[in-house]
């Protein structure tokens, strides 16, 4: 019998104004809770405008790793950082909307390279906005 | 329902063993780390009978919704897994059994968004859009019993 004495943490990377963070393993439901709040934590401390989230790794994504996505973005936004999700699997897309989830307020893009440019679109188009005000 | 008195599962038409794969097997449900569990089992045993890759998510995708469901509403239980058929016919078939507070309406936990247990409410309407063959048998004081099987068509 295996013991999980401490669900291992999923690193957070930092590159400019951005986190940047991979998930590689058959995530556990503990291991996401504690990533939400790692990462709540890493965007209010590095004051990070974008959160970028690459699951190509992972094959299976439920309702309930789903619902924890959203909820990422979610608190992301209220932190004010926008949150990208990159490099969903075709299957695990097609998976996802037959169980009943659009992931509504998630957004994605096919790559880390197109996640980024979305981020940066983001952020100029506030600083833009700013500029006017 | 007494599940530890004999397989829970009637026999099916193509019950009959097909070499050592055929053979099942029992995981545990009363961890977050079991339903990680189930998930690779699950895995393996779609790849094992040469199942598509979209299949496979789908199963296992299933199996994770319907494995949570045990430990959450279920209070906990257990995952049987077999291969069964044989040759090109062979399919994964999985057992969730629990001996929670069980359903009192099966239909109405089979809708979209009814949840109890604060989720979404796809778990259990979710696994059956999923998987090809979908049976759960239920009532109030007696625990849940679902049935899934799931196989990748050849021409």
């Amino acid at each position: 019998m295996t013991h999980y004495l401490e669900p291992s943490r999923i690193p957070i990377f930092q590159i400019g104004d951005c986190l940047l963070l991979t998930i590689q393993v058959d995530l556990e439901d503990r291991m996401i809770m504690t990533l939400k709040d790692d990462l709540a934590e890493r965007i209010a401390k590095s004051h990070a405008k974008g959160v970028l989230i690459d699951i190509s790794a992972l094959d299976v994504v439920d309702s309930f790793i789903g619902r924890m996505l959203a909820n990422i973005s979610a608190i992301a936004r209220i932190l004010d950082a926008s949150t990208v999700i990159v490099g969903m699997r075709p299957a695990v897309a097609i998976t996802l909307v037959e169980l009943g989830m659009s992931l509504q307020g998630v957004r994605t893009a096919l790559d880390v390279d197109r996640g980024m440019e979305l981020i940066r679109r983001d952020t100029s188009e506030e600083a833009g906005r700013l500029h006017e005000a | 329902m007494r599940p530890e008195q004999g397989r829970p599962t009637r026999g099916g038409t193509d019950r009959e063993s097909d070499g050592a794969d055929a053979a099942g097997e029992v995981i545990p449900i009363h961890t977050g780390a079991d339903v990680s569990r189930v998930r690779r089992v699950a895995t393996a045993a779609m790849a094992t009978i040469g199942a598509s890759k979209i299949e496979t998510t789908r199963m296992v995708t299933a199996a994770s919704e319907l494995a949570r469901n045990t430990l959450e509403h279920g209070g906990g239980g257990e995952m049987r897994i077999a291969i069964v058929g044989r040759m090109s016919k062979r399919k994964v078939e999985m057992t969730f059994i629990d001996q929670g507070p069980g359903i009192p309406d099966i239909h109405r936990a089979l809708t979209d968004g009814y949840s109890t247990g604060g989720g979404l409410g796809l778990g259990l309407s979710g696994a059956k859009r999923l998987c090809k063959e979908f049976e759960i048998k239920s009532a109030p004081g007696e625990g849940t019993i679902v049935k899934v099987a799931s196989w990748t068509e050849r021409p």
